[in-house]
């Protein structure tokens, strides 16, 4: 298990936060219950089974979205 | 082709701004249907474009979103041919998300500068002994960094070589530059003034002290409240109803403009950004000031206190005792006071530091079997010595005889304000010493302005004895004293405030009063930057600074009431346009969606009304 800490260009709405929840919540490998959207820094936090899914692949998800991914980082947990 | 339209977002809503003015100029000045409706036409397409990808992008996740709603009322107007209306719509829609990223850029600059305080590299020592530029995040522990003057000090260690001033207002608040020598310890985030120094990683990333407040704020703005959470679960449904109603409103009334118009007019954007927007911009605000507030849950009781319970020591005073009297009751007393000082050398109590100060150069025994009674003191041997030092209380438990005379001592110093620290070698009692400490400066008038902001009972539970208590509850006008208390009882009085219905506050320096910090609503600590107070509390005042406390008051006040007016206009703005689309001519779509974005703007804007809060005198 990993623990990604995805920032995302500045969230405008608060529905952006259901759909970015929706979509890495729906990626087979993401923890869904540690999916967490923080609106007012615009971050993703998540943990996922790097053997299933890749940080990138989640990247690309929430990109797919319309929403600008800045940085992520990773960690073991 | 998707993600090229969203980009150019802003592009689309400027060309369609021309396109609207030169529709309506060819329309009412030149009376030319054709150009007006083409433009206007082109300027509907353009603009719903980017709103319909991202009506997909939420479909196609399972979430009836805002841009859901306005995609189908534009199409609809389109299809009745009530192209004004579509044009407008989409134009007011992406220069109202325009302005609202705008605006929510400065409410969240506050933690933004925070954040930016961050340090990004570090001179990591390479094999070669060279030193080499890399990203703060390639630095492990025990890495070896070399910090050079003006520099941000990259992560939490240990100094290794060299000197220098440092000034840590990012961790403490405090400006002056305080110097480091070799095993000083060094913060993240803060700036080597002068000097060059080599240290060595302690911790690293969000585990520093500064990543752990930058964490900590950044989960405190984007943490909800009960009444938050029901509207984020209201809205989640509150979308697909509008939906629901438009389609019932169209089957009955077969009138499409009106549903479409109850579409637009259903949005719920001022509700879902209302709350969020009061919660970063009054945590920001209290960043800047050096209080840290966790959350809006923090925020929601806070300002409904009514009692606020204080630790003395530390809290209401100095925390830096000195010695003022010493009664003595055996003539070898230079022995004695060897004793004394070899037990409180080994203690770092604010009471023991005072006597090792007092009692100054002196011979110090080896110390074993050193008993730490909670509350009450220390026992020891000495040399084959039973050495008691402690309280009242604890002499009574030691069953030590305490004379007549004694027992004046201990009540004239008791009355002066004293804390008493009593020793006993081998059963005996043979010194008094009285200890007093000096009330914080301000801290009178602090009190004056919370009781001012509505807070009713000012209580004080120490260890000390009831009258020093009782003294310093006097001189502060505080409406309740309690002395004798050990952290358990602490406790416990909290425990019965809050059964009498108080809404309670404690505030402690955050290290020996764990409990009762974490059994008031609203644990406040007096933080000097140490993990175990930003940890354990609620509030965090940082640098210890007492006189942010007023102003932390005042500030969830002013939160909590921001938060309720954005409501009360959110839920207003719809309940009115809702009406008047059935009472009255007057509301149509693009009134509705005007409506609908300036009262975002409007609760962005109180929302901004946070970052520039000062409590009034």
């Amino acid at each position: 298990m990993k623990k990604a800490t995805i920032q995302l260009g500045t969230l405008t709405c608060p529905s952006c936060m259901q759909k970015i929840e929706n979509a890495t919540k729906a990626l087979n490998g993401v923890e869904k219950e540690s999916v967490n959207v923080l609106f007012n820094s615009s971050k993703v936090k998540l943990d996922f089974d790097d053997e299933k899914i890749s940080v990138e692949d989640i990247q690309n998800a929430i990109t797919a979205l319309g929403y600008e991914v800045k940085k992520s980082q990773v960690k073991d947990k | 082709m998707q993600r090229f339209i969203l980009s150019k977002k802003n592009h689309i809503m400027l060309i369609g701004a021309i396109l609207i003015v030169i529709g309506f100029t060819a329309e009412l000045g030149f009376k030319n249907e054709a150009i007006a409706v083409l433009c206007l036409a082109i300027a509907s397409i353009l603009g719903v474009a980017p709103i319909a990808i991202q009506a997909y992008q939420a479909l196609k996740v399972k979430v009836v979103s805002i841009d859901v709603l306005v995609t189908i009322a534009v199409v609809g107007a389109f299809l009745i041919r009530n192209l004004e209306e579509s044009a407008i719509v989409t134009f007011l829609f992406l220069f109202g998300a325009y302005l609202e990223q705008r605006t929510l850029n400065k409410t969240r600059s506050a933690i933004k500068e925070l954040t930016e305080m961050a340090p990004e590299s570090a001179l990591k020592q390479t094999a070669t002994g060279e030193f080499e530029e890399v990203e703060v995040d390639d630095v492990d522990v025990g890495d070896v960094l070399l910090v050079k003057t003006g520099a941000k000090i990259p992560v939490d260690g240990t100094v290794l070589t060299g000197e220098g001033h440092i000034n840590e207002a990012s961790i403490t608040g405090e400006a002056i530059p305080v110097g480091k020598k070799k095993d000083s310890h060094v913060y993240a985030g803060t700036i080597l003034e002068n000097g060059t120094i080599q240290i060595i990683a302690d911790r690293v990333g969000e585990d520093t002290t500064f990543g752990k407040i930058i964490e900590l704020v950044e989960e405190a703005q984007d943490s909800k409240s009960e009444a938050e959470r029901f509207i984020d679960k209201f809205s989640k449904y509150y979308t697909p109803a509008v939906l629901v109603l438009a389609i019932i409103v169209w089957a009955i009334s077969k009138d499409i403009e009106l549903a479409i118009t109850i579409l637009v007019l259903g949005c719920p954007g001022a509700l879902v950004i209302g709350v969020p927007v009061s919660n970063v911009a009054g945590i920001g605000n209290g960043a800047r000031n050096g209080v840290l507030l966790k959350g809006s849950e923090v925020i929601h009781y806070f300002s409904k206190v009514d009692t606020i319970v204080f630790d003395k020591t530390g809290t209401l005073t100095v925390g830096n005792p000195k010695v003022t009297d010493k009664v003595i009751y055996d003539d070898n007393i230079d022995e004695v006071l060897s004793y004394l000082a070899s037990v409180e050398n080994e203690s770092d109590h604010p009471l023991a530091r005072a006597i090792v100060e007092h009692i100054g150069d002196t011979k110090f025994y080896s110390v074993e079997k050193t008993d730490v009674v909670k509350g009450g003191g220390v026992v020891a041997n000495i040399d084959g010595h039973r050495v008691a030092v402690g309280n009242v209380v604890m002499m009574e438990q030691e069953n030590i005889h305490l004379s007549e005379k004694s027992r004046e001592d201990i009540a004239n110093l008791e009355r002066a304000g004293n804390s008493l620290v009593l020793t006993s070698v081998d059963g005996e009692l043979k010194v008094l010493m009285g200890i007093r400490d000096q009330i914080r400066p301000g801290v009178k008038e602090d009190l004056q302005k919370l009781k001012r902001l509505g807070v009713k009972n000012l209580v004080v539970l120490s260890g000390d004895n009831q009258g020093t208590v009782d003294l310093v509850a006097k001189e502060l006008g505080l409406t309740e004293a309690h002395g004798h208390m050990l952290p358990e009882y602490k406790a416990s009085h909290i425990e019965d405030l809050k059964a009498k219905g108080h809404i309670v506050a404690f505030v402690g320096d955050g290290v020996n009063d764990s409990p009762s910090l974490a059994l008031a609503q609203i644990g406040i600590a007096m933080g000097n930057g140490t993990d175990v107070a930003i940890e354990t509390s609620d509030i965090v005042l940082m640098n210890s600074d007492f006189s942010r406390l007023p102003h932390a008051l005042g500030l969830t006040k002013a939160t909590s009431a921001n938060m309720r007016q954005n409501i009360v206009i959110a839920v207003g703005v719809v309940v009115t346009l809702l009406t008047g689309v059935f009472l009255s001519e007057f509301v149509n779509m693009s009134i509705g969606m005007l409506v609908h974005e300036l009262s975002i703007l409007v609760v962005i804007l109180n929302g901004m009304r946070l970052l520039g809060y000062k409590l009034r005198r």
